[in-house]
């Protein structure tokens, strides 16, 4: 059995000791001659959601059919590169030296200019001067009113707050207890494009999604869209940016692919937007707009996403450029549901698109 | 529900041999199990470990906790959770308006000399309003169904993961209340966002599919059995298919036990194409999805 977990944790599955051990218990407590008995009694403990389900089944084929478990994955998958974690590999020491050396003043103006540089343009050594720029971005979170209410000074009276202290009286209400709504952080979510044409800002906004998830990582969500869609707020959650990079650089399996916006938003929606991961939700699609496939899916479910969100906030690096005009067919299905229309080009761009999701 | 009424089998899950008697039991009281289900609630029973369901709108993950209930003989709590949910909701609370009814009354019959006593006995069991979480365990054993629970918060559920994990409730005027045994808990999630990692190690995990041809005509036949064998089939073989076109809420057992009845309710006998285009509003919920069916060829879809 601790054979079995193992390949099941090579396949993917989060078999930890608890569930293993659970899984004795569940077998002991099963008749094991029953044929499915085994198989349930794993894919009950060990799986923890549908994504689980196809690797289990997989993995149990495998193990009990005799086959020897198979190596990790990892090992056929190209390597994904980060544009940020590149230099940083090299030249740490050298980019040290250099940034260390400089006073106050000269860095303060150096940082001033690279803020509003395209990203797409930088040299290896202001890339990782950016990725230290990031680490100060602390995306404020929109707010909305909530159901619970909590005591104030002002608002409307509290009935049970004003007996208990009443109680306290002896039965005399001496004093109205009030209490107002609280605000709660209304949820983010965030479908970063990585297909090849926006490879060049990927790593850009897959860090301001890490700095995002990192302010509220309970009500944000990061998604990537590309030919499918790939959740990757567990591996955003990682407090060191690079290591939630490169994690979620090894989760997204079409990185730098082609671009299928329609298909892949539908299927966001489909599978989660529409439970109510975008319900009431500031929603922003970081993306190009370059679409392969045919214009009328996206706009088809750009209306979907735009009945079911608080608002849409579209970003496209190259609104930056100057001379840019939304004319790709993508671009032009999509804008009639958009509530924002920022450039994503700069630093200074994603300081003021924290502040257009702020008030979104 | 009409549901027809089964004699408990032994309260003790002991007195159930395994899960295909588990499942004969809940067949039952109509609601019918595949092997994974059956099993996950014989090891939810035997283990003492809460059973989270997962699995689209409508596949039978509340009526499940139901049938449990009836087949065990239990009494079912029910907490539906939403969106800024307390543990007031979910405990208990203090009912301050007879505390201060029985303070005045005291007063009136100017029996307050003894304070001590009298403070005392503002805080008796009576005054006490027991929510869900705390009827359950005071009634133990007992099935407690913890619905929705991807609707509540992320603190409700740290809160959750306390009361599920020791079956214990400190209240502090009281004492604490314990389950001499723990009750059969059964959480539900739509899935409209993920449960945290904590809760879900402690509970056994289930998938529930949209059920096979065969096990859907048995569940119409069995829930519904003015329905004909022919319209139940019909139904259930159209249903199948709706569920097959990507649309945008596909379907479920509710929606297809649904459309039986409406049809049935029209007088058809089975799947008459034009009483299935009136009705389409009983298994379809959206207009695109209506609209994208009509457009398909009726005669394809149903009948024949």
């Amino acid at each position: 059995m601790l054979g079995f977990a193992r390949t099941l944790r090579h396949a993917g599955v989060p078999a930890s000791p608890d569930r293993v051990e659970a899984m004795l218990v569940a077998l002991g407590s099963l008749d094991v001659l029953e044929p499915g008995a085994v198989y349930w009694a794993g894919r009950l403990t060990l799986c923890a959601g549908p994504d689980d389900l196809d690797r289990y089944d997989a993995a149990f084929a495998v193990y009990f059919s005799g086959e020897r478990p198979r190596a990790p994955r990892t090992v056929g998958k190209p390597e994904v590169r980060l544009a940020a974690s590149a230099p940083l590999e090299q030249g740490t020491g050298d980019g040290d030296d250099e940034t260390d050396a400089p006073d106050l003043a000269v860095q303060a103006s150096a940082d001033e200019v690279l803020r509003h540089r395209d990203v797409a343009e930088l040299t290896p050594a202001e890339r990782e001067h950016l990725r230290r720029l990031f680490a100060l971005l602390a995306p404020a979170t929109p707010m909305r009113p909530a159901r619970r209410r909590r005591p104030d000074t002002r608002g409307t009276i509290h009935p049970a707050r004003t007996v208990r202290r009443a109680l306290r009286s002896g039965g005399e209400v001496t004093r109205l207890m009030h209490h107002r709504r609280r605000t709660r952080p209304r949820r983010v979510v965030l479908l970063v494009d990585v297909s090849g044409s926006m490879a060049p800002y990927a790593d850009a906004l897959l860090r301001f999604a890490h700095a995002a998830v990192r302010a509220r990582p309970s009500s944000t969500d990061v998604f990537t869209i590309g030919t499918r869609l790939t959740r990757v707020t567990r591996e955003m959650r990682l407090r060191d940016p690079d290591r939630a990079l490169a994690a979620s650089g090894s989760a997204i399996p079409d990185w730098s692919g082609g671009t299928r916006l329609g298909e892949v938003l539908k299927a966001f929606l489909d599978r989660w937007g529409q439970r109510g991961t975008a319900r009431g939700a500031v929603v922003v699609v970081c993306s190009d707009g370059w679409e392969r496939g045919g214009a009328d899916l996206l706009g088809e479910q750009m209306v979907r996403l735009r009945r079911l969100a608080h608002a849409v906030v579209w970003v496209n690096p190259h609104k930056g450029r100057s001379g840019y005009e939304p004319l790709t067919g993508g671009m032009q299905a999509a804008l009639p549901s958009v509530d924002h229309f920022v450039s994503g080009h700069s630093m200074a761009a994603f300081e003021e698109l924290t502040g257009v999701i702020q008030r979104a | 529900m009409s549901e027809p009424t089964v004699a408990p089998i032994a309260a003790e899950p002991a007195g159930l041999a395994g899960p295909d008697e588990l499942a004969a039991a809940l067949e039952g009281t109509g609601y019918l199990p595949d092997e994974g289900l059956a099993t996950a609630a014989y090891l939810a029973l035997v283990m003492h470990r809460p059973l989270f369901l997962e699995g689209e709108a409508g596949v039978g993950k509340t009526a499940l906790a139901h049938a449990l209930a009836q087949v065990t003989g239990r009494p079912i709590y029910r907490l539906q959770c939403y969106e800024g949910l307390e543990a007031s909701q979910a405990l208990y609370d203090w009912d301050f308006g007879r505390q201060l009814l029985h303070l005045r009354a005291a007063e009136a019959a100017h029996a307050t000399e003894d304070t001590e006593k009298l403070e005392a006995s503002l805080y008796d069991r009576r005054f006490l309003l027991a929510r869900p979480l705390l009827q359950a365990l005071e009634d133990s054993p007992s099935v407690l169904l913890i619905d929705e629970v991807d609707r509540a918060d992320d603190e409700f559920e740290a809160f959750l993961l306390e009361v599920l994990s020791d079956f214990t409730i400190s209240i502090p005027e009281l004492g604490t209340v314990r389950a001499q045994t723990p009750p059969l808990v059964v959480l539900t999630s739509n899935r409209t966002r993920e449960v945290h990692d904590a809760l879900k190690r402690r509970c056994l995990y289930h998938w529930l599919q949209h059920p096979e041809f065969d096990r859907e005509v048995a569940i119409l036949r069995r829930r519904l059995p003015q329905v004909t064998e022919q319209l139940a089939r019909e139904v259930a073989r159209a249903t199948a298919k709706l569920r097959t076109l990507d649309l945008l809420k596909p379907p479920g057992i509710a929606e297809s036990m649904d459309w039986a009845t409406a049809l049935h309710t029209l007088g058809a006998r089975d799947l008459d194409p034009d009483l299935a285009a009136r009705t389409l509003g009983a298994v379809l919920k959206y207009r695109e999805d209506t609209e994208r069916v009509r457009s398909l060829a009726r005669g394809a879809l149903f009948g024949g």
